[in-house]
Formats: structure tokens, C-alpha cells, sequence
């Protein structure tokens, strides 16, 4: 048996849900050395900004417990760049793309929504409320504050062309993750991808300073699942009917399931693409090898089966 | 999937040894061996499939050999749990290995006068790198430094392979008391050295450039950063290097290094981002930079 794995979120119709994300797959072109990029979901792309950016200092990066913590700072070529060197690359190989675009402020999520729109074959754009607001000095996310998110995610839908479907991306760093997604949807997102990094430190107590530059890094990684899966339970029971991007710290196909059962339609693969470049693929082979040894044919009755009683095996 | 990039392998251990005071593990990886140039490196999963340290391990090649249908060597000094890890493995263990990662040495095309500069471990892809030289009929001559007799890895093969091998400890323990650069400038003079290789901590490949600036030869120099993925996607090993359009840019020295020419390398800002890099705060592009930027290919 093969269970059919198709996947919806929203009007997005994927052939598997493993997705990669944000981040940690670059626009897809290293990972392809591995694995066949067209073979899984999609590749959600790292988040691009209008402009080019240098992102943070080193060191950017510090191991810690099954996960790690990292400050990379949104380095990247900016809009125009991605738009004309990395995403046709992904589409020449026949990879689904999900863009994701962080801007400084709310005007330049419009303006990168709409440059992403006008460019062809991109299947989805996700929204990065994670990163830092210029207009705020004290640094604070858009996602900290579910009005600011709320105006991002609204800008972005009256930009983005009607038919491409806009996934907002979540943060945990919050009081009531439910409330920021409530937000999201009102403001007319058509999913959401949750969870982003969670902010962290670690100290290297040989020379007593913070183990990445700057202080504060994000911490990602198996560490963070039971957070992540906790996330998208909750938010999956207040408001069911809306399609979710399951990350934090995936690694096997068992974890696709966990994502899936608790309320996602699509699991995403980030930190573990770095410690395993094939694992997009591994946990694309484990998930299908799982649902047919249950006997599952549809990869999408798993969907919430955490929320029903008596549906486990 | 291509065939020159590089593969991840579940390989058998074929021996670990000490040398010195480093462990040297062979592993059998016949593709790995088979791509390898010298300079790259490979990246080895610590602590099994579900331990808690995630990342893997960088690690130069050291030496590959046809024996075994292809081997390859890294040698490494026990510095944390990963290491600590990797040093209790016996024959016959399985090892997930990617490689070989990152740009090689590039090789001169004329048989010319090389001396090979290394540091503590950063001394272990400059054999391969000697033998490739040699056998387009270079000169080489080594300049090996360590903290003590103990770490100057090799000392009877450089012996062996160069016209000549000089030794430096910071504690007098074996050879020169001192640094590398102490006595780089004289090799260069005597062995009318055309160009420098040089791998080992930061601060040494920005003292030997400097060396190398003063006799006018260049300098190719292998940087060690922290990685995370060791394949180009994650952004953590960026180093600050200007560009032939001297445009000073944060590249990966994963992909994009670690071999770089020691010039181009901005050492005094290493573990900051230049104000005048790409994308740096307030960094106003040129719409020639820009478009220099869009035709750059990735690796
Ligand atoms: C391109 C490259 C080639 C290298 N080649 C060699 C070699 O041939 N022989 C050798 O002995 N060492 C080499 N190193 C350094 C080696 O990677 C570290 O010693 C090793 O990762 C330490 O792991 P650990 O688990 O014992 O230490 P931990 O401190 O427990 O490691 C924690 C984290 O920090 C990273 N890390 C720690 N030290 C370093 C370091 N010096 N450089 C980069 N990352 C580090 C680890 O990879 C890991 O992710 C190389 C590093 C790089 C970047
Ligand atoms: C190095 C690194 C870079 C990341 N960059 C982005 C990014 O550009 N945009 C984004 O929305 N999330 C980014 N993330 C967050 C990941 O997409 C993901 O939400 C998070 O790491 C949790 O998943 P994981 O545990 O599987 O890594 C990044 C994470 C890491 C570790
Ligand atoms: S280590 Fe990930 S980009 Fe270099």
C-alpha cells in the first residue's frame, strides 16, 4: 500500500507536507547536492528583506542541549537578488516555493509582497513577524504585539496578489500564541507557520561571556518541539478550520506524525537540515514508511487526530 | 546527486590511532576519497542518531589512500564532548560522514617555491597539500608551530616530504622558542618562496599575511569559524572578505572558503560586520554593486 500523501493548506496544494524551513535551506540549491528538492512539499526560502543585509557579528552560533542557539541577522542579497538568482534556480527543478519576506517595517512588507507576487511560479508567501521592528527602539518583534502582527499580515494580503496564499509565521515568545494567531487570521492570513526560534542565551563559562555575539540568540532544534507541538495544539483547537506549517525542531518522520496529529497540515524541517542534509528526504521516507505500516491511507486524516478521542493505534 | 559535489556516508572505521598528541581516524568512504582535493574538509555527526549535540564536527582531510576501495584520515585534538566522542570510537564502528566540503588550495600552474605554514591541528591538510604540490614539481618547505613538542603534528613526515622543516613552540619544548612568523620571513628568503599556504587559528593567518605582505608574495590562508551546517545554509561561518570588485562582503567560509587568499581576508574585522560591507547598517549599494551582486553565482 502507499498512502496518499497530499497535503492543503489553505488554496495551496502540496504533493507531500514535508516542507523545509525558513532559514535553514537557503532557496534549496545546497540541499539539492543531497536530495531531489522537487521530491518534498515545498522549500519555504530563507526570509528575504528589500534590501541587502550583512545580518550580525560572529560568533553565530552556539551548541546547546539537542538544539542550538543562533544570531545570523538576516543576512541576505535582498529582493532582487533572490528574485533573479535563487528563486529560478528552485523552479528550474521543478521545487515548490514558499517565500518567505521580512521587512523593516510595515511598508516594506507591502512593497516585498508585491515585488514577490509579480514574479512567477512562487506557490506561497510566508510572513517572518519575527523579525526585529525598526521602528521600535527597544528591537521588539512585530509578533510580540498581536496589532502590529495583525498590520503586517493585512498589508501583506492587500498587496499579494488575491490568489496566492499568505501564511503567517508565529512566534512562542509570547503571552497567548492563540491570540496572536487570532489576530493573524482576522487580518486574513490563510495559515500559519509556527513556531519560530525562541529567544535564548548561553554563557561559555570558560571565558564568562555570552556564547554568541550579541547576547541573545534564537534557540531552535529538538529541544524545542514539545513547545512547538504545544503551540499548534492549542491554536489548532481554537480555530480548526485553519490550515498550520508545524516547525520546531523536527527530526524523524514519528515527529511528522506528532506535528500532524496535534493540528498541522504541513511540518517543516529546519535545524536538523544542518546536522543531516539529507533529513528533508530520510524524514519524507520515515513519515510514508509509518503511515503504511499503520495501515493510514491518507496522509491528511491526521490531521487534529490528537484533538479525537480513541483515533491512535 | 552530482558528481563532484559532496556525499553523506554512513562509513566504517577502519583504525583511530594517536599521533602526537592528536587522534587520527581512518574511515572508508570511497567517494569522499575519490573527490577530495586538498584543503577541503569533512563533517562528521557526533554522539550517535539521537544524541543531544546536534551539530557535527568539522574536520580537515589529512590524507586520502586508495587502500579499501578509497580511505580518509582527519586527525583531531580532543577538545569538548563532540571530540571526546569521536576519540572512544574502534574499527568497525559507523561514522556518518559528509564530505568533502569547501574550497581546495588552489595550486600554482608553474612548478614554483612554496612554504606551507601551520599551526597546532591546522597542520593536517597541509600534507596532502604538499604531496599535491610535489608531485607538480614545487618546492615546498614547511614552518610548523604548536604550544609544546607534543602538538607540532608530524614533524618526521614534513621532514620527509620538504626541501625543509622548520619547528616552533611557544614554550622552547622542540625547536625555535617563538611563533611561526618569528621565522617565516627567513624560509621565505632562503627558499626564495614564491607563495605561502597557511592553515591554523585566526590571529596566526593574519600575522603570517602580514609576513607575506612584507616579501610581496601571496598568501592562501584556510580560516576555521564555527559551523553549523558546513554545507552553505545556515550563514553561522561568515567571515568579512573583500571581493576582485573590492566590494567587502560576509561570505560563508564553508562554501565560499575555507580557503581564501589572505589579502582579501579582513582580519582586524573578523567577529564584526565592516561599515562598509554589503548590507552592512547604513550601507548605501551602488547600483553597480548591486548588479555585480545579482550576476555572482553561488556555489
Ligand atoms: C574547517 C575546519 C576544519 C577543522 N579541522 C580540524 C582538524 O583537522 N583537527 C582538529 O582537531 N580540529 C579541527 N577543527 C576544529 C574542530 O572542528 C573542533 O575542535 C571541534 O568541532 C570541537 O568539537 P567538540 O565537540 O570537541 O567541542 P565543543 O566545544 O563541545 O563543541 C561545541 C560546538 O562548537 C564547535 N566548535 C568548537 N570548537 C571549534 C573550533 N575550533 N572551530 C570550529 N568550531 C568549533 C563545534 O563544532 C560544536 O558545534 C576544524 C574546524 C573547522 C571550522
Ligand atoms: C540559522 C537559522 C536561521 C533562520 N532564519 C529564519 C528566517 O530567515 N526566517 C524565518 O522565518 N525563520 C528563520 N529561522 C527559524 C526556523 O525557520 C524555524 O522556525 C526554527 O528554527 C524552529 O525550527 P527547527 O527547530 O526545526 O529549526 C531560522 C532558524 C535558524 C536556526
Ligand atoms: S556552516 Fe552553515 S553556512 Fe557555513
Amino acid at each position: 500500500m502507499n498512502a496518499d500523501l497530499r497535503t492543503r493548506l489553505g488554496g495551496l496544494d502540496l504533493p507531500n507536507p514535508v516542507v523545509t524551513a525558513a532559514g535553514c535551506a537557503g532557496a534549496g540549491r545546497e540541499l539539492a547536492q543531497f536530495f531531489d528538492v522537487a521530491q518534498i512539499g515545498a522549500v519555504t526560502t530563507k526570509s528575504v528583506m528589500l534590501e541587502p543585509h550583512a545580518g550580525r557579528p560572529a560568533p553565530r552560533m552556539a551548541e546547546t542541549p539537542s538544539g542550538m542557539l543562533s544570531t545570523t541577522g538576516m543576512q541576505g542579497p535582498g529582493v532582487d537578488v533572490f528574485l533573479q538568482r535563487d528563486l529560478p534556480w528552485l523552479l528550474s527543478r521543478g521545487g515548490r516555493a514558499i517565500v518567505s519576506i521580512a521587512g523593516a517595517g510595515v511598508g516594506e512588507f507591502g512593497e516585498l509582497a508585491r515585488r514577490v507576487s509579480d514574479a512567477e511560479g512562487v506557490s506561497a508567501i510566508e510572513v517572518n513577524l519575527s523579525c526585529a521592528n525598526h521602528a521600535d527602539p527597544a528591537g521588539r518583534y512585530f509578533a510580540d504585539d498581536p496589532a502590529q502582527a495583525a498590520a503586517v499580515v493585512q498589508t501583506v494580503r492587500s498587496h499579494a496578489r488575491s490568489d496566492l496564499p499568505v501564511l503567517a509565521k508565529l512566534s512562542a515568545d509570547v503571552p497567548d500564541v492563540v491570540d496572536l494567531a487570532g489576530a493573524c487570521v482576522a487580518a486574513r492570513a490563510d495559515g500559519l507557520t509556527m513556531i519560530n526560534t525562541v529567544r535564548g542565551m548561553a554563557v561559555d563559562s570558560r571565558t564568562l561571556r555570552p556564547a554568541v555575539a550579541g547576547g541573545m540568540g534564537g534557540l531552535s532544534g529538538p529541544a524545542l518541539r514539545p513547545i512547538a507541538v504545544g503551540c499548534v495544539y492549542r491554536v489548532h483547537e481554537a480555530l480548526p478550520d485553519v490550515p498550520i506549517i508545524g516547525v520546531g525542531g523536527v527530526r524523524t518522520g514519528a515527529d511528522v506524525i506528532e506535528f500532524m496529529a496535534a493540528g498541522a497540515s504541513a511540518v517543516a524541517v529546519g535545524t536538523v537540515n544542518f546536522s543531516d542534509p539529507s533529513a528533508c528526504a530520510r524524514v519524507l521516507r520515515e513519515f510514508t514508511e509509518a503511515l503504511d505500516a499503520r495501515g493510514i491511507a491518507r496522509a491528511r486524516d491526521l490531521v487534529g487526530a490528537a484533538h479525537r478521542p480513541g483515533t491512535g493505534v | 546527486m552530482s558528481d563532484n559535489g559532496p556525499v553523506q556516508v554512513r562509513c566504517p572505521v577502519l583504525n583511530v590511532r594517536r599521533v602526537d598528541a592528536y587522534y587520527a581516524i581512518t574511515v572508508v568512504a570511497p567517494g569522499i576519497a575519490e573527490r577530495f582535493r586538498s584543503g577541503q574538509f569533512v563533517s562528521v555527526s557526533v554522539g550517535g542518531d539521537h544524541s543531544s549535540t546536534l551539530l557535527r564536527r568539522p574536520f580537515a582531510i589529512h590524507d586520502v589512500k586508495p587502500d579499501y576501495g578509497g580511505t580518509v584520515e582527519f586527525l583531531f585534538s580532543v577538545r569538548g564532548t563532540g571530540t571526546a566522542w569521536l576519540a572512544e570510537r574502534r574499527s568497525r564502528d559507523l561514522l556518518d560522514v559528509v564530505g568533502p566540503l569547501g574550497r581546495p588550495f588552489p595550486l600554482p600552474r608553474d612548478p614554483v617555491n612554496c612554504v606551507l605554514v601551520g599551526g597546532g591541528s591546522g597542520s593536517a591538510p597541509l600534507f596532502p597539500l604538499a604531496q599535491s604540490l610535489r608531485r607538480r614539481g614545487c618546492r615546498v618547505d614547511f614552518v610548523l608551530g604548536a604550544a609544546s613538542a607534543d602538538r607540532v603534528f608530524s614533524a618526521i613526515t614534513a621532514r620527509r616530504v620538504a626541501e625543509t622543516a622548520v619547528f616552533t613552540t611557544d614554550d622552547g619544548s622542540f625547536g625555535t622558542r617563538g611563533r611561526v612568523t618569528d621565522v617565516l620571513g627567513r624560509v621565505i628568503e632562503e627558499a626564495r618562496s614564491d607563495v605561502v599556504y597557511a592553515c591554523g587559528p585566526m590571529p596566526m593567518l593574519r600575522a603570517v599575511t602580514a609576513v607575506a605582505g612584507t616579501h610581496g608574495i601571496p598568501v592562501q590562508v584556510s580560516v576555521e569559524e564555527t559551523m553549523a551546517c558546513g554545507t552553505g545554509i545556515c550563514m553561522t561561518c561568515v567571515v568579512p572578505v573583500v571581493g576582485d570588485d573590492g566590494i567587502t562582503r560576509m561570505v560563508r567560509s564553508c562554501v565560499d572558503g575555507p580557503v581564501f587568499r589572505g589579502e582579501q581576508v579582513r582580519f582586524d574585522d573578523v567577529g564584526s560586520i565592516p561599515f562598509d560591507a554589503l548590507g552592512a547598517p547604513g550601507w548605501k549599494g551602488s547600483s553597480a554593486a548591486r548588479a555585480a551582486e545579482s550576476a555572482r553565482d553561488i556555489a
